[in-house]
């Protein structure tokens, strides 16, 4: 069938370019490596010129793939399943690069453009370390255009191409049977981006994250050099400044990630230990500690062992938390994880390629070199042919349980590749590099840095452990689920961490090289000392931090951590004077740690005393008798529009509700009054309602902001709209004794139904009765505005006769139209008015500025004291 | 103290403490049960995936208690359970195609104080469901 109205071109010339990066990276891989490896000068230069003009083909390429996929989405062209999937009509400009980098095989695509830019940067600064630093760096391009080949190879699908067909993909879909189907009204819209996606921080939360995750295999590259060019310790300079770029970078894209979380999501939080975040946070850990101990290697020679493997192992828990957010592995456990493509078995070996590359490398000759790679891919292979359980059918084992086991080991085969790289990594790094024979001091500063190096390591290890379930469950067969209190299950080991990183932290750069006297320690960190002390203290008792839900030993701990952290604040700041003298230039390392216990206190205060403000007993705020519920209190309160209410601090108003033009977005207008300071301000919270056919509500809350709290309020649930009372007719509701329902401005509580004895027989008959309910009507936000209705309800001789009571200013008329003893039916009338609710939750998060505060002050550090290590580098 | 020693220390330490970071109690891990399991393991915290059953009401009623939300759940190998969760209706409850519901069972209830809801998303691999969202366009 010929189509009509396609625009196929800029998908041909976007998935040409992606075969010519993924050749040009291929050429410029092999290039590198022989230029790397050949001792000829003139014939190395011309192999490095190869590869640097294959480079830049690759460069040219990505830089195309994201110019025409962009151009596709800003022209709507549907007929691109991607472009159809992730975008709509409605988007606003600034949401189109979202919507590029939105689902998976975008993001890939982000990851290449920032490895082609980096790339460049390194082409014209790394010089003589160019050849094999691009080597790696062009080895991981090539993994990276895989992933967005989308072609067929042996009946495998390998990679998925952002510019495949709608209707390639998905024939079998009606519409596709109309060759001019472009231009069917159907069309004309997309499915639109993810409605949690449509919010400024997603413009530049990805950007900013997969910078940092590509930084990191820069320093990766300048390790394996050493290792390929057998000049172990020479790399440390030139990777270093590098090291803390990525790790500023990263830590702002994290962090952007927790503002996102608490700016515009309803999770109530900017942390939730989900696994995506925590795969994000993990390889920065890593960093971190790959950063002290270089610094370690560059003051005293030591620790160059665990450098190389802290810096390798950071780029490979990169891929490893690609691994698990793309992969669909993590499923049930995580809120914010890709839609899975069907590319686990590619994910995994993009890094299984990388977790035996460090390990090959470290072989010295190529015979073992070739031995390890033999064992790597043999392992892979026989687990892909399953032959475990072809060894059970070749014996003829019929048996259920046999074959299951022998199914489970097959799988583990990847798992033991993975752990046998890693450890052989380490036994060879022990071979290659000479330890220095003499134990450094206990008074120096290197020890104490290397154990805050392995501390974080530990950190990093634990909660890799806790991250992996799924994994486990995947390989094991089992059915593991998340802790009954997934927060808990990090925080309390981590508070630990956060203690002895808080003194070590606080401590560490008052620690010389080598050895410190006693005195001159305690000399220099007394008055920092005694003022964090005092500090502490006054914070402590009148902070009133009392977070009890845990017991009195963990809030012990979080009184600890948090003093620690104030020393560690105050220390890294007297820091500046005592120890550098005002030496800007030398100020990075006192500027990250000051900033870094800064967001670890914000970390402690704001989670510790996080308060509920719409806590509350009842759906509907009643201040007379006890109203009898149904289950348990909550944290989610119900405004009736245009009642002002009772919410604890705060008297609190639905007034209104305004909607987007283009979207089906509402916004909703909430005003507060402080009950003690008379202070008010707007809150509009809104939501995506029913957007897109994704049927039902996606809640953007809205925040005030002060300098030491936010608070902070989101929609979770709207009036369902059938159940709206039509208000011109009587609606009948089924109420029980102190049950209450809410008409605009007007609260309705049943308080009493009373029968009453001895009626006349000639009128009521022989069982006839009488029921008088009696029902208090006011408005929250008024005083003295209470009013009583008492409609009856008689039953005479076999008949109910219902007397209506009416308010006196005619607004309301009750009726009771059934009563069994336990339950009333009321009918309910008002004459001019239409009813509308929220139920909302507001939160109050204090001193949450400390932490975004704490990481561009981390940020600052990291970019002074980079600045400092390029200076170091070039002399 | 020799460096190597530290390490065995803090190595120790770690398995420790991952050892207690996957204990059952407080923070612990939990399993994945089906709803007749969770019945016979009455005040155990445990996951349970299923459906919400559409020919039972769903009971909450904002105005009287937003915090109290009540529904039947029925699993793929049909156990019924009644489900109560102390908190607002998720609003796409009803549209949703499976639950992961955190929760204990206490006495012939599950009291549940987590709910994830897996939708099917609109991209899912359904042609009739991208068709029907498509017509939805043309109107």
């Amino acid at each position: 069938m010929d189509y009509i109205g396609e625009a196929l071109l800029p998908g041909q010339i976007g998935h040409f370019l992606v075969i010519l990066s993924f050749v040009a990276s291929i050429i410029a891989t092999i290039s590198y490596f022989i230029s790397a490896r050949t001792a000829n000068l003139a014939e190395a230069e011309s192999w490095k010129k190869i590869g640097r003009i294959s480079f830049f083909i690759d460069v040219v390429s990505v830089l195309g793939i994201f110019i025409i996929l962009y151009s596709l989405i800003a022209d709507h062209r549907y007929e691109y399943q991607y472009v159809y999937k992730n975008s709509g009509n409605d988007l606003e400009s600034k949401y189109i690069l979202s919507a590029v980098w939105s689902a998976s095989e975008g993001s890939f695509i982000l990851w290449a453009l920032w490895h082609a830019l980096l790339g460049v940067i390194l082409i014209f600064t790394a010089k003589k370390w160019e050849a094999p630093v691009m080597t790696v760096l062009s080895l991981a391009q090539v993994c990276l255009a895989t992933m967005m080949l989308g072609i067929y190879f042996f009946g495998n699908k390998i990679g998925a191409s952002p510019f495949a067909l709608f209707r390639e993909q998905m024939p079998e879909l009606p519409i596709f049977q109309d060759p001019g189907y472009v231009n069917r009204p159907e069309f004309q819209d997309g499915n639109g981006l993810n409605m949690l996606l449509q919010n400024y921080w997603m413009v530049i939360h990805p950007p900013v994250l997969f910078l940092g995750f590509a930084s990191t295999i820069v320093p990766f590259c300048f390790a394996m050099g050493g290792l390929l060019t057998k000049k172990y310790g020479d790399w440390v300079k030139p990777a270093l400044p590098w090291a803390l770029l990525s790790a500023c970078v990263l830590a702002v894209g994290i962090m952007m990630g927790g503002a996102w979380a608490y700016e515009s999501l309803s999770f109530g939080g900017y942390w939730a230990w989900d696994p995506v975040e925590n795969a994000s946070l993990v390889p920065w850990l890593t960093l971190i500690a790959g950063i002290h101990t270089l610094l370690i290697y560059k003051h005293t020679g030591r620790s160059l062992q665990t450098s190389f493997f802290l810096i390798a192992l950071t780029f490979i828990l990169i891929l490893y938390s690609t691994f698990l957010t793309r992969s669909g592995i993590l499923g049930e456990t995580s809120v914010h994880s890709f839609a899975d493509l069907g590319m686990n078995a590619q994910l995994f070996l993009f890094l299984y390629v990388f977790l035996w590359l460090p390990t090959i490398l470290s072989f010295t000759n190529g015979k073992s070199r070739l031995i390890g790679l033999a064992i790597a891919a043999g392992l892979v292979l026989l687990s892909y042919y399953r032959l475990p359980v072809v060894i059970i059918d070749v014996l003829g084992i019929k048996a259920e349980r046999p074959r299951e086991i022998a199914e489970i080991i097959g799988r583990t085969f990847p798992l033991v590749g993975s752990m046998g790289a890693i450890i052989l990594l380490l036994v060879n790094l022990n071979k290659l590099i000479p330890s220095i024979k003499k134990e450094e001091a206990a008074s120096s500063r290197e020890f104490w840095m290397f154990i805050g190096s392995l501390v974080i390591l530990i950190s990093a290890v634990i909660i890799t452990a806790q991250t992996s379930v799924p994994v486990y469950n995947k390989i094991f067969g089992l059915s593991i689920a998340p802790s009954e209190d997934v927060e808990f299950s990090y925080n309390r080991i981590q508070i630990f961490i956060a203690i002895i990183i808080g003194v070590l932290t606080a401590t560490g750069q008052y620690l010389k090289y080598k050895e410190t006297g006693k005195q001159y320690f305690m000399k220099k960190i007394g008055w920092p000392f005694l003022i964090s002390a005092v500090a502490a203290g006054i914070i402590l008792y009148f902070g009133n931090i009392n977070y009890d839900k845990y017991g009195i030993g963990y809030l012990s701990f979080i009184w600890i951590a948090i003093a620690c952290s104030v020393f560690a604040i105050i220390a890294n700041l007297a820091y500046l004077w005592i120890g550098i003298k005002g030496n800007l230039r030398l100020s990075g390392p006192s500027v990250a740690h000051f900033g870094f216990a800064m967001m670890l206190l914000g970390i402690l205060i704001s989670s510790s005393k996080k308060e509920v403000l719409s806590y509350n007993t009842n759906g509907i705020f009643v201040p007379i008798e006890e109203n009898k519920i149904t289950g348990k209190t909550g944290e989610n309160y119900t405004l009736p529009k245009g009642i002002k209410m009772d919410m604890g601090k705060y008297w609190v108003t639905y007034s209104g509700d305004s909607s987007h033009p283009k979207k089906s977005q509402k916004y909703f207008k909430i005003d507060f009054i402080d009950k003690e300071t008379k202070e008010d301000f707007t809150l509009k919270p809104n939501a995506f309602i029913n957007y897109k056919g994704n049927e039902g509500l996606s809640a953007n809350p809205d925040a005030r902001h002060y300098w030491n709290y936010d608070v902070f309020a989101y929609i979770t649930a709207l009036a369902d709209p059938s159940k709206l009372q039509d208000t011109t007719s009587f609606a009948t509701r089924t109420l029980k004794i102190g049950d209450s329902v809410y008409l605009s401005k007007k609260l309705i509580v049943l308080d009493t139904i009373q029968s009453r004895d001895s009626l006349p027989e000639e009128l009521f008959g022989k069982d006839g009765k009488l029921y008088e309910a009696r029902f208090s009507i006011f408005d929250p936000g008024q005083e003295n505005s209470l009013q009583f209705s008492m409609p009856k309800l008689a039953i005479a001789k076999g008949e109910s006769i219902s007397i209506p009571d009416t308010l006196s200013n005619g607004s309301l008329i009750l009726v009771l139209n059934k009563y069994d003893g336990r339950q009333a039916e009321v009918g309910v009338k008002e004459p001019n008015a239409i009813q509308d609710f929220l139920t909302l939750k507001v939160y109050k998060f204090p001193f949450i500025n400390l932490l975004w505060l704490g990481t561009l002050i981390m940020a600052l550090g990291f970019i002074i004291a980079m600045v400092r290590r390029i200076q170091v580098a070039k002399n | 103290m020799k460096k190597i020693h530290i390490v065995l220390l803090v190595l120790i330490v770690a398995a420790i403490a991952i050892l207690i970071s996957f204990m059952p109690s407080g923070g612990g891990l939990t399993t994945y049960e089906s709803i007749a399991d969770a019945k016979s393991k009455q005040g155990k915290v445990v996951h349970i995936v299923a459906k919400l059953d559409k020919s039972k009401p769903v009971e909450y009623d904002q105005v009287n208690n937003p915090n109290y939300l009540s529904f039947t759940a029925v699993d793929s190998l049909g156990g019924t359970v009644k489900v109560v969760y102390n908190n607002a209706k998720p609003d796409n409850l009803e549209h949703s195609d499976r639950l992961v519901m955190k929760g204990k069972m206490v006495g012939d209830q599950f009291e549940c104080n987590n709910i994830m809801m897996k939708c099917p998303s609109k991209y899912s691999d359904d042609p009739n469901r991208i068709q029907e969202s498509m017509n939805k366009t043309a109107k």
